[in-house]
């Protein structure tokens, strides 16, 4: 028993109010379903049912997409920029505003602790919004001609890491620039999104400028192939979104991708150890490791590395995994049953393999779908967890000796979304930047993101970048991606 | 970092089992460990420079953030009950006025002996400190209760005066019959670069403390790190502190803004926490101004649990300098016992 | 003495051998093969290298190899490179009209434009090595204390398929914007009009373009398109010949990309544009990507 414990401290959920079950909202109003299928999502943390939501099938998505043509062509690509903007403010602060329902209900749906929706999601996502309003009426200053113009109605499909913050990511740019869009979210995390809707309807945005379809992998396979569809954004797995460029090939629709990644977090013997030891725990643990540029390859100098690890571990004694509720939780639940499989499937490869494996010893919640933080040392660059994406909060510990070993294994992969580097030596952090394969380069820092800095990958990571101006590009013709 | 560093110590950083206490080492036994954490035997000013330079650089940025992230801690029911009777045991209720009289000091005693008049279940805080000249006020005051006297010394606050000078301050106040002495640095000497003056004049103040008539008197060597300016210069100057034997690094005199900050005592924490794995040996931390109410004090207590690790929750070894924090703490604890929420007429004025 | 003879014939011309063009070298084909290219008259004009698909795959090899000491060079010096071949294509225009009014079927005062407008496409081009930074890269004023800065990088080894018809200025208007920013090139010249390519090659030979920097294939456009397409260690592909090329559409080829996530330019329209025209920053930002870093503000 130590000294201090922290009694529970849960977020209550009695702000939100969760429907047993939702439709899909197309033209400005919740329908049911044609097909009249639906399905079920779950809180992770607990396995209980949280709803039902309807699952789109041709027919609904074949409605969603007119609805977005006509808001495009009538109402919304017609409206000046100054007054498109307004509705966009408007959103923003409407998230702000109900920024603790959609906090909570982000958990709910997801596992994530209420400390990262309650600090990073919701309050991003609301940022964003609000960056990419003021572009509305300036595009023709963005840098993509005089009179720039909207490709017509966006085709969006997101993951289930950070539901809301997607969202925004793949709505703000759209509209902005003057599209509508039909945006289908994750199968098990749909319930911001169709949240989002009811803030939608508060902002008196036209009806049919944001359609939200909910379903599974067909509903979204549907929705991006649908002739309608004048652009493609999709975040989620190299899997899927090399279906995507698949059967895009050929037509006249861009695609922006922005997939999967394994990122090396670079440590440098002359590191700030402290902060790099919060940088790798940011790196892989936030979001329990359920990020695409998560820096799942810890790269640590050789003279340092035993050093390094047990100070690693130590820290990762004080990680409280749990109740995603409790303010006080860092590592919460994993989003689904079959991501939990996935994670377990790749970390007995790593222990075949022959790598070194600890695990944190902290309790487990009995119900619900947890992973202890978890780490791997012995690792060599052709096992398995040194490759492939795990996605969960699983560490992969390889050492270098000098600075081009440690580029060249943070470039062997055919992934290329994000690096990081620590070191205290600034030549060497900006000599380092240039020779990484990678679209973020977290120099000293990890995991930070904001509404006016492009995300993206390089390689397989996928193409186009979110954020910033160049984010506006992928959604004005001429532009790239 | 260096070869030099002592951080490669492969011993877990955080410890809940501690280590030797500072206080009962011989000088010698500090010179030994200076010299084998430095790995020079003379501790020149040039030794010194290699080794403080060589410690790991902070980000200031990276630091500010994990202060931030620590303060987030959401403390509730039993565990904020022992958190606040944590506060008040580990507090220094403190006044340094140059308007300080017998009657303030016998007034701030009072209320250190009895807290919260009708509820003997209040802890009472560590000590009180003062000034030099009041310690024999204030050890009359307490009589043989179990608080200790702690004294600024060494020409408190700026330290500009000679070494005779800041010396025979220590001695008179060790004399006057000081359990704790907290001396300030030579900021002047450190930021110039003479290391070596810095840890002589330490050395010099923790002989008089050895010196006390029964026990030695407890070391608190004060940093005054709003001076010092640079997170980097508050972990060399941790580290010098260690070196030279401090029994506590403490943060400020409360005379400078800023004074303590969650950043620069989470620095000092780790600074304690590497210097334990380095030596074996124990270092307390004390922040000292600017913390005025229990949730400010709450989050130092998170920091202290989850950086340096539980050996650290101890009055031995973790300490609040303040003097209005105490009245805040005792509302907060008429809170929870009550449920509803106390006013300023509900605890006593000092 | 003999006296010479007054009525010796007209000089026998002495031909030129074309072949590949690949890191720095002109190899023949690995298969041996070559094939009859004719002029717009249908008349024999050389045996060019007919390269197969190992040839390809040499190609990429040399290009990645060439890739990060061309990328790795200063924006500055990348500009002189560029602006040298365009001084070296004026030295040889004629031959380049040549070439040009022979393969294209055009008079010799539209080949002289046609070689005219490639030349100065390629000194714009040049021009743009150290401005592209500039333009396309940002700083990212985000909301914490951090240097925030968005610079575009080229994205490797491109494979382009260059325009059927326009051999030389549709050849630069492709070729030209992918080197600006550091990405080497495998290049399919136009299966039917190949020879300017190949000529260009010779000057990129002499010039300071590193060799590997641009490599040359001449034969079948569905033969060579196909396994570049597929290949892993190429990481973008322009598509801009694919429109009235033999046998191949530029949709399989995008499909096939998509194995590794190449980045894609397609063809503007179904038919080869007026290269006149096709001359733009977007040209070149389609083989970049943004690479945006961080890092902390602190004493």
């Amino acid at each position: 028993m130590s000294r201090f414990e922290y009694a529970p401290a849960p977020e209550s959920r009695a702000v939100v109010d969760i429907d047993s079950s939702y439709g899909l909202f197309i033209d400005g109003e919740f329908t049911e379903a044609a097909s009249g299928q639906a399905m079920k999502t779950v809180n992770p943390a607990t396995e209980e049912v949280l709803a039902e939501v309807a699952e789109a099938d041709e027919a609904d998505i074949e409605r969603a997409i007119r609805a977005a043509r006509k808001a495009q062509e009538k109402v919304w690509g017609p409206m000046p920029g100054s007054e498109r903007a307004k509705y966009l403010f408007r959103i923003a602060r409407l998230l702000a505003e109900r920024a603790r329902e959609f906090a909570v209900l982000e958990t709910l749906d997801n596992g994530k602790p209420i400390r990262e929706a309650r600090d990073v999601d919701v309050p991003t996502a609301a940022a964003h919004f609000f960056y990419y309003a003021g572009w509305a009426d300036k595009l023709e200053h963005a840098g993509f001609g005089p009179d720039p113009q909207p490709r017509g109605v966006a085709a969006q499909v997101i993951p289930w890491n950070f539901p809301l913050l997607m969202l925004a990511w793949k709505i703000a740019p759209a509209l902005a620039a003057g599209n509508t869009v039909v945006l289908k979210p994750a199968e098990t995390t749909p319930l911001t999104a169709l949240l989002f809707a009811d803030l939608v309807r508060q902002a008196d945005l036209p009806a049919g400028v944001v359609n939200i379809v909910t379903g599974a992998g067909p509903t979204g396979q549907t929705l991006v192939t649908h002739p309608g569809v004048d652009k493609v954004a999709f975040t989620g797995s190299t899997a899927v979104g090399r279906q995507i460029a698949r059967q895009l090939a050929g037509s006249r629709v861009p695609a922006t991708l922005e997939l999967g990644g394994k990122a090396a977090n670079i440590v440098f013997e002359d590191a700030a150890v402290d902060q790099a030891i919060e940088g790798i725990v940011n790196g892989i643990f936030f979001n329990q490791g359920q990020v695409c540029c998560a820096g799942s390859r810890l790269l640590v100098q050789e003279s340092i590395a035993d050093e390094l690890v047990d100070r690693l571990k130590d820290r990762l004694g004080t990680l409280r995994v749990g109740d995603p509720l409790d303010k006080n939780t860092d590592v919460g639940a994993i989003n689904s049953a079959r991501q939990l499989d996935r994670i377990r499937e790749l970390t007995q490869a790593g222990e075949d393999e022959g790598a070194t494996r600890w695990t944190s010893d902290c309790p487990l919640p009995e119900k619900g779908w947890f992973f202890a933080p978890t780490v791997f040392t012995d690792v060599s660059a052709a096992h398995r967890i040194a490759r492939e994406e795990i996605f969960g909060p699983v560490l992969s510990v390889l050492t270098f000796r000098t600075p081009a070993e440690a580029v060249a294994k943070a470039n062997n992969t055919p992934y290329g979304l994000s690096a990081g580097i620590w070191t205290e030596k600034g030549s060497r952090i900006l000599a380092m930047a240039d020779k990484l394969r990678a679209g973020v380069v977290w120099a000293n820092t990890f995991n930070r993101f904001d509404p006016t800095s492009p995300f993206g990958g390089y390689k397989e990571s996928g193409y186009g970048r979110e954020g910033g101006r160049h984010g506006l590009a992928p959604y004005l013709k001429g532009g790239i991606g | 970092m260096t070869a030099t560093s002592p951080a490669r110590s492969t011993t877990p950083a955080r410890s809940t089992s501690g280590g030797t206490h500072p206080a009962t080492r011989t000088a010698d036994q500090v010179a030994a460990d200076a010299t084998a954490v430095v790995g020079s035997a003379d501790l020149s000013n040039r030794a010194l420079r290699t080794f403080l330079h060589g410690l790991s650089g902070v980000d200031q940025v990276g630091l500010d953030g994990r202060a931030t992230v620590l303060g987030t801690r959401s403390i509730k029911t039993t565990s904020k009950a022992w958190a606040l009777d944590t506060v008040i045991a580990m507090t220094d209720l403190t006044t340094l006025e140059g308007a300080d009289t017998p009657g303030r000091v016998r007034s701030l005693v009072a209320k250190a002996l009895n807290p919260e008049p009708g509820d003997p279940s209040c802890p009472r805080p560590a000590a009180v400190c003062v000034y030099g000249d009041m310690v024999t006020v204030a050890k009359q005051a307490l009589g043989s209760a179990p608080i200790n006297v702690a004294a600024v010394a060494t020409a408190f606050p700026a330290g500009r005066a000679g070494r005779t000078a800041r010396l025979a301050d220590t001695t008179d106040a060790v004399e006057a019959g000081a359990e704790e002495i907290d001396m300030v640095i030579d900021r002047g000497a450190f930021l110039s670069g003479d290391y070596r003056k810095v840890y002589d004049d330490i050395i010099a103040v923790r002989e008089i403390c050895q010196q006390r008539a029964g026990e030695p008197a407890h070391l608190k060597v004060i940093l005054e790190t709003g001076e010092l300016a640079t997170y980097d210069n508050v972990r060399r100057a941790s580290w010098l502190s260690m070196l030279a034997g401090a029994d506590f690094i403490k943060t400020s005199t409360g005379k400078v803004s800023p004074a303590a900050t969650l950043p620069v005592t989470v620095l000092m924490l780790e600074a304690v926490r590497d210097f334990l794995a380095a030596t074996g040996v124990q270092v307390g931390v004390k922040p000292a101004g600017g913390i005025r109410t229990s949730k400010d004090a709450i989050k130092y207590l998170v920091a202290v649990n989850e950086v340096a690790g539980e050996a650290w929750l101890d009055p031995e070894f973790f300490r609040f300098g303040a003097s209005s924090l105490l009245n805040d703490v005792l509302l907060q604890r008429q809170k929870l016992a009550t449920g509803a929420y106390s006013g300023p007429d509900y605890v006593t004025i000092d | 003495m003999t006296p010479t003879s007054t009525t010796t014939a007209a000089r026998v011309d002495v031909r030129k051998t074309y072949k590949l063009f690949i890191g720095g070298k002109f190899p023949r084909s690995e298969s041996g093969r070559t094939y009859e290219v004719t002029d717009a008259k249908g008349r024999f004009a050389a045996n060019a290298a007919q390269a197969s698909r190992k040839d390809a795959r040499d190609a990429v090899r040399a290009a990645r190899a060439a890739q990060p000491g061309w990328a790795g060079a200063t924006a500055y010096n990348r500009g002189q490179v560029l602006y040298r071949v365009a001084e070296l294509l004026e030295g040889r225009r004629a031959q380049f009209v040549a070439d040009v009014a022979a393969g294209e079927g055009l008079s010799a005062r539209r080949a002289e434009d046609a070689v005219s407008a490639a030349i100065d496409r390629w000194v714009w081009y040049a021009g743009w090595t150290d401005k592209v930074a500039q333009v396309a890269g940002n700083a990212n004023p985000v909301a914490g204390p951090y240097f925030n800065l968005s610079v575009p990088e080229p994205t490797g080894v491109v494979a382009a398929i260059a325009p059927q018809k326009s051999s030389l200025l549709g050849l630069v208007s492709v070729l030209a914007p992918i080197l600006v920013t550091g990405n080497t090139v495998v290049l399919v010249a136009s299966e039917d009009r190949p020879l300017p390519a190949i000529t260009l090659s010779e000057v990129l030979a002499t010039s300071d373009v590193p060799g590997g920097v641009v490599n040359v294939l001449t034969g079948g456009t569905a033969e060579l398109a196909s396994p570049l397409a597929r290949h892993l260690d190429v990481n973008a592909l322009e598509l801009a010949g694919v429109v009235g090329a033999a046998d191949v559409t530029w949709g399989e080829l995008e499909a096939d990309a998509a194995e590794n996530l190449k980045r894609v330019r397609r063809p503007a329209g179904e038919s080869e544009p007026n290269w006149k025209d096709e001359q733009s920053l977007e040209s070149i930002l389609a083989f970049t990507e943004t690479k945006t870093v961080w890092h902390p503000k602190g004493m």
